[in-house]
């Protein structure tokens, strides 16, 4: 059954014609998003910064009350 | 309180965001749609076993194909935005985002990414059943991820089933059916799905107009042609009538965008309907509202009537929300910034109790937010209280970018109902591309979905401004204090990113087209 899935998407792929291009384009985006972006560009701050989520709370807290 | 904040990072932080959703919702319409029309045509192919149907499903399979791999994961950007541009909404907003979320990312993985594999190599390779199956759960599964998005997009507008925690500022999930079935959240669902089936059925009429035009393809074009024309007539008069249900329900939980939609600044019974109208660009405020329009054409009664099903139904303008209306029972905005300062202030005596361990002042106050009355009362104008000593036309919308967004949205509504009744009937009677100027009017109609779909979703977005939770969170305090000139480099980053992208699918699809069906 296993077999049969993976020969099935092996296939599949390995008779792609106009794929191909596709699978380039979302590989590319896929490595500029993850790779680059993610990493570089955007962190989660608050997981980040803080350890706990009570500290997180604590944090947004301050900033919605801060006069 | 909002003095602190840096309105260059909040603008570039929105333009950032804008920029994202709009160009992930340029695919997203389309990869709906399409998807239950291709599942339609396999039906047919499946039914009848004629191979110019097959053909026909494999070409509009393509192209869905395209649209597909160049849109998957630009969503995936807005989630990144969400922890780093606007971490205090994010954790505000608690659950209420992350399980749909969620949800939807297990969906979206499993339903669509399994068996798009299937419905695209199946052909000869699985059952001519089990291959149609799977075209129509790759159908069903992306709509049911767009569920989830939706659902938490409406949440935004009108947050309900919900419990703010006062102790990690947070809002938790009471009750998920809450959520799920409120009014607006159901709405939104269906006038969401019904444009943008729409939208796709009007792409597969231009594009068949096209192959038409230049006389390939008769067959496959005319056969498209109807299936797509049957579906664009259903779903335009859908997306009328669900479009006039989210008017009335816009009208009720959020009047401030009814007013701004319909640039009505004195509320009053009997009130007009503006069809089409050019407002002023050199006036900027609201202290002459006679003066604002150029020109209008007004249908008597019509507003009025089209929320409350009589002309006598009073329909508040901007000042009455602005300044109250005793007689209509409508408090002034300045009441709900004083109501929202008290409940800010409740919260941060109550953070500086826990502070001081001062138990009895905390679970005093804890206690407010759990007291039906002092909740409706007061945190429900939570929002408003960051505008105490501030200006509060600031609550304002931007009146005329709601005004044209709506009535660009509506006028090409009508167009599109116009246009695939006429494309029905005349397909019905065998007459479709006789008329050559007919056929240019649904290709140069090609990009108006799209117009019509953005105008839609700014209506939405900026209609709610200032808002980014619905009375409760202004979109200024939900930005996380960033670097402007940091915010600044990713928006150029992503528009170039965007723009490549695009022009790669324009660039496929359009090589794709012009190459027609294969397999003749």
């Amino acid at each position: 059954m296993i077999g049969k899935a993976f020969n099935f998407y092996y296939n599949g792929f390995r008779n792609m014609t106009w794929g191909r291009k596709l699978w380039r384009i979302i590989l590319i985006k896929l490595f500029i998003m993850f790779a680059v972006l993610r990493l570089f560009f955007f962190p989660d701050l608050l997981k980040r910064d803080f350890n706990s989520d009570e500290e997180r709370g604590s944090h947004v807290l301050e900033q919605m009350t801060q006069p | 309180m909002l003095e602190s904040i840096d309105m260059s990072l909040v603008d570039w932080s929105r333009g950032q965001f804008a920029l994202t959703a709009m160009f992930h919702w340029i695919f997203v319409p389309l990869t709906l749609g399409l998807s239950f029309i291709v599942a339609f045509m396999h039906s047919i192919y499946v039914r009848t076993g004629d191979e110019e149907w097959k053909r026909i499903t494999k070409f509009w399979m393509k192209l869905f194909g395209i649209n597909f791999a160049i849109g998957v994961s630009t969503g995936i950007i807005l989630e990144f935005e969400f922890g780093t541009n606007w971490s205090n909404y994010s954790w505000f907003v608690g659950d209420i985002f992350g399980a749909p979320l969620a949800v939807e990312g297990i969906l979206a993985f499993f339903l669509e990414s399994t068996f798009i594999a299937i419905m695209f190599f199946g052909w000869n390779k699985v059952s001519k059943r089990f291959h149609l199956t799977a075209s129509w759960l790759t159908a069903f599964g992306a709509s049911l991820s767009a569920v989830w998005i939706l659902v938490a997009n409406a949440w935004m507008q009108h947050p309900v089933g919900t419990v703010f925690n006062p102790d990690l500022a947070r809002n938790e999930m009471t009750s998920f059916w809450e959520v799920i079935f409120s009014q607006v959240a159901v709405n939104k669902f269906l006038h969401t799905i019904s444009s943008s089936f729409l939208l796709a059925s009007l792409f597969v009429i231009a594009i068949s107009a096209w192959f038409l035009l230049r006389k390939r393809e008769i067959l496959f074009a005319k056969r498209s042609t109807v299936v797509a024309s049957v579906f664009g007539v259903i779903t335009a008069i859908s997306t009328i009538v669900t479009g006039d249900s989210s008017a009335r329900i816009v009208a009720r939980e959020q009047p401030m965008k009814f007013a701004a939609m319909e640039a009505l600044y004195e509320g009053q019974t009997h009130a007009p309907l503006v069809a089409i109208g050019v407002m002023r660009t050199d006036t900027t405020s609201y202290t002459d509202p006679q003066e604002e329009f150029i020109f209008k054409f007004e249908i008597p009664n019509a507003l009025s009537y089209m929320v409350f099903l009589t002309p006598s139904g009073f329909i508040p303008g901007i000042t009455d929300l602005v300044y109250g209306n005793k007689e209509q029972g409508i408090i002034s905005y300045e009441e709900k910034v004083e109501r929202g300062a008290v409940a800010i202030e409740t919260l941060r005596e109550l953070k500086r109790a826990k502070e001081r361990g001062d138990e009895a002042s905390y679970s005093a106050l804890k206690k407010l937010f759990s007291d039906p009355v002092w909740l409706d009362t007061y945190y429900s104008n939570f929002g408003y209280g960051y505008y105490k000593n501030r200006n509060v036309t600031e609550l304002i919308p931007n009146v005329k970018m709601n005004f044209y967004a709506f009535h660009v949205m509506v006028i090409l509504g009508v167009h599109f109902l116009i246009l695939t009744l006429l494309v029905l009937w005349l397909s019905l009677r065998m007459r479709w591309g006789e008329h050559k100027w007919l056929l240019w009017v649904a290709l140069f109609t090609l990009p108006l979905p799209w117009i019509a779909s953005q105008a839609g979703w700014i209506l939405a977005e900026m209609g709610r401004q200032p808002w980014v939770v619905y009375e409760l969170m202004p979109t200024l305090t939900a930005v996380s204090r960033l670097k402007p000139g940091a915010v600044q480099l990713t928006f150029w980053i992503f528009l170039l990113t965007f723009s490549a992208l695009f022009i790669a699918e324009i660039k496929i699809l359009t090589t794709q087209i012009k190459k027609g069906p294969e397999g003749k």
